[in-house]
């Protein structure tokens, strides 16, 4: 689990987007992690194929609990398995401490090191088959797993189980039931048992259309929850935090029983009240701990919606710019030359980054607001940074956010001006050390050159770190902004 | 396009730019920005949902006089 945000301690797994088997590249997504902000998809830290999901579809984990183990590539040498999340595995995960690591050089004598007993394309072919390794007896050389023990054990109709006591009857990691992330997720909200239903699917791989034909028809009313969790993901105060061994029982039982009361009203509260009590709780810890000063200047917009109103009336509607992504890019150009700006401030000390990772606050429409980056804004041509804008806004609002797109901001950006107010002077976001506030675009007097003219003009206004800066760089960093927009068409 | 379609086609692109908002809740006289609390992104994404449905391409020009749904309602009807 790995932390989606400086203010981050647990996270739920609300959906898989993987299955064991699966090759992934370091990067591909795999898993829908709910945490209180947000649901956001979680990526793969190192590249293998994936050998089992180490928690349960609605189990809530801390940071740092190892939540599926992915197995080195062919390609590579052997090696003991590799975590997802990689930090320390909690102990609080039972089935995480039966994995052979170094570190626990006796969980696993009941079973030789896996590296040793199969060769990684046969290793690979176990995975893609739902077979562990472990439980094979080889036949190969030095008691080794070959290709043809593994589609043996893969025919054969009952593997045993060794892990079946402890776990609930729709585990599909211990009973190797083949089915798909949706499939199961139902069956676990419906209270079915994976096992007792014959798949339809490729393979035999139990489907959703043959979960959803094991409910027994007065048991199917409830019918509509799965598609509200999926929809949007229930109140965190709700479920998890026991570990499904637990209680064997009761998890599967309790969705059907709690449907009725749940509407997705509720829903959307209990999402809009932890979204902001980690809000306030954020914003309390940057009010303690960091030092704001605040400076404020009117950026002379005339060049820039002039040019920008020019350019949109060359473009279809859905290839127009707004004025936030001109603020945003030269935001991002000027933080590259003014690196105090730019970067986190951790461990006492002030990491400026080499990247611009743009922070861009998103009002959300039931309350609260998250800070989703736009990676690299200052590499970005205007058109790019609109449409990735346009895709980040969209899918902030939809809930389906990416860990990188929550941890990686090193600046962040308010644009409330969009709503009407003339400035806004924001609240750093921890670890960073500046947030840059954009007011409403207005048509204003302005005196240039001892005449009076009208013209566009903006407030902004810059909320840093003293620890880090002073106003001298903060005022350099506002003045390169204004600097910037007098030539848009450089942008 | 009569009122009525025009009605039905900014009711629906509202109804996709921005769900949260109850159909019940569609005021007139109510402003897009302020009261709706679309902002930039979410106006255009309105203009771009209507141009689809309806053919009426809204230029920037034009932009303060959709700024309400009667205004809205008034400028698709008279253009599509």
């Amino acid at each position: 689990m790995p932390s989606l945000g400086a203010d981050m301690e647990h996270g739920k797994v609300v959906e898989w987007l993987v299955k064991p088997g699966d090759y992934v590249h370091k990067g591909d997504l795999v898993a829908a992690v709910d945490t209180d902000k947000t649901v956001m998809d979680i990526e793969s830290f190192q590249e293998g194929v994936v050998a089992e999901f180490l928690v349960d579809i609605g189990d809530t984990v801390e940071v740092g609990t190892p939540i599926a183990r992915i197995t080195a590539t062919p390609a590579e040498v052997p090696q003991p398995p590799l975590t997802s999340g990689t930090l320390s595995p909690d102990a609080r995960s039972p089935l995480a401490a039966q994995e052979p690591t170094p570190a626990h050089p006796g969980a696993g004598a009941g079973h030789p090191e896996l590296g040793a007993k199969a060769s990684p394309p046969v290793r690979h072919l176990a995975h893609t088959l739902g077979v562990d390794v472990g439980r094979i007896s080889g036949s190969g050389p030095g008691g080794g797993v070959t290709r043809a023990d593994v589609e043996h054990a893969a025919a054969a109709p009952t593997a045993p189980a060794g892990r079946a006591g402890r776990d609930v009857p729709v585990d599909h990691a211990a009973h190797r039931v083949r089915s798909s992330p949706l499939a199961r997720r139902l069956a676990v909200e419906l209270g079915v048992d994976l096992q007792a239903i014959a798949g339809t699917g490729p393979g035999g791989a139990v489907t959703e259309e043959d979960v959803l034909a094991a409910v027994p028809p007065r048991e199917r009313a409830p019918r509509d929850l799965p598609a509200e969790i999926a929809a949007q993901a229930p109140p965190p105060e709700a479920p998890a935090a026991a570990p499904p061994q637990e209680e064997p029982v009761e998890a599967p039982l309790e969705a059907p029983g709690e449907a009725p009361q749940r509407k997705p009203a509720t829903a959307a509260g209990g999402r809009a009240e932890s979204l902001r009590q980690a809000v306030g709780a954020l914003m309390s810890r940057s009010k303690k701990e960091i030092p704001h000063y605040y400076l404020s200047t009117t950026l002379d917009l005339a060049a820039a919606m002039a040019w920008m109103l020019a350019a949109n009336q060359q473009r279809p509607v859905s290839s127009r710019l707004v004025p936030s992504a001109l603020l945003l890019k030269a935001t991002a150009l000027a933080a590259k030359e003014v690196p105090d700006m730019n970067g986190f401030f951790t461990r006492g000390a002030f990491q400026p980054s080499s990247s611009v990772h743009l922070g861009v606050a998103v009002a959300l429409r039931h309350g609260g607001l998250v800070a989703p980056a736009l990676h690299d804004a200052d590499t970005l041509t205007l058109d790019e940074l609109m449409d990735q804008l346009r895709d980040l806004v969209g899918r902030a609002r939809a809930g389906r956010l990416q860990r990188a797109e929550m941890a990686d901001p090193t600046l962040t950006v308010t644009n409330l001006g969009d709503l009407g107010v003339e400035s806004v002077y924001g609240v750093i976001y921890p670890p960073q050390v500046a947030m840059v506030g954009f007011g409403k675009v207005l048509e204003q007097p302005w005196a240039h050159n001892g005449m009076l003219g009208i013209r566009h003009a903006a407030i902004a206004t810059l909320s840093a770190d003293h620890r880090v800066s002073d106003g001298m760089r903060g005022g350099r960093f506002l003045a390169r902004i204004d600097e910037l927009l007098q030539k848009p068409g450089d942008l | 396009m009569n009122e009525q379609d025009a009605h039905q086609a900014v009711a629906a692109a509202l109804g996709k730019v921005a769900p949260d908002v109850e159909p019940g809740d569609l005021d007139g006289g109510a402003r897009l920005r302020q009261d709706l609390e679309l902002d930039s992104l979410d106006f255009l994404r309105l203009v771009e949902v209507i141009a689809e449905s309806t053919g009426v391409d809204i230029p920037e020009a034009d932009y303060p006089a959709v700024a309400t749904v009667d205004g809205l309602i008034t400028y698709v009807a008279g253009h599509g």
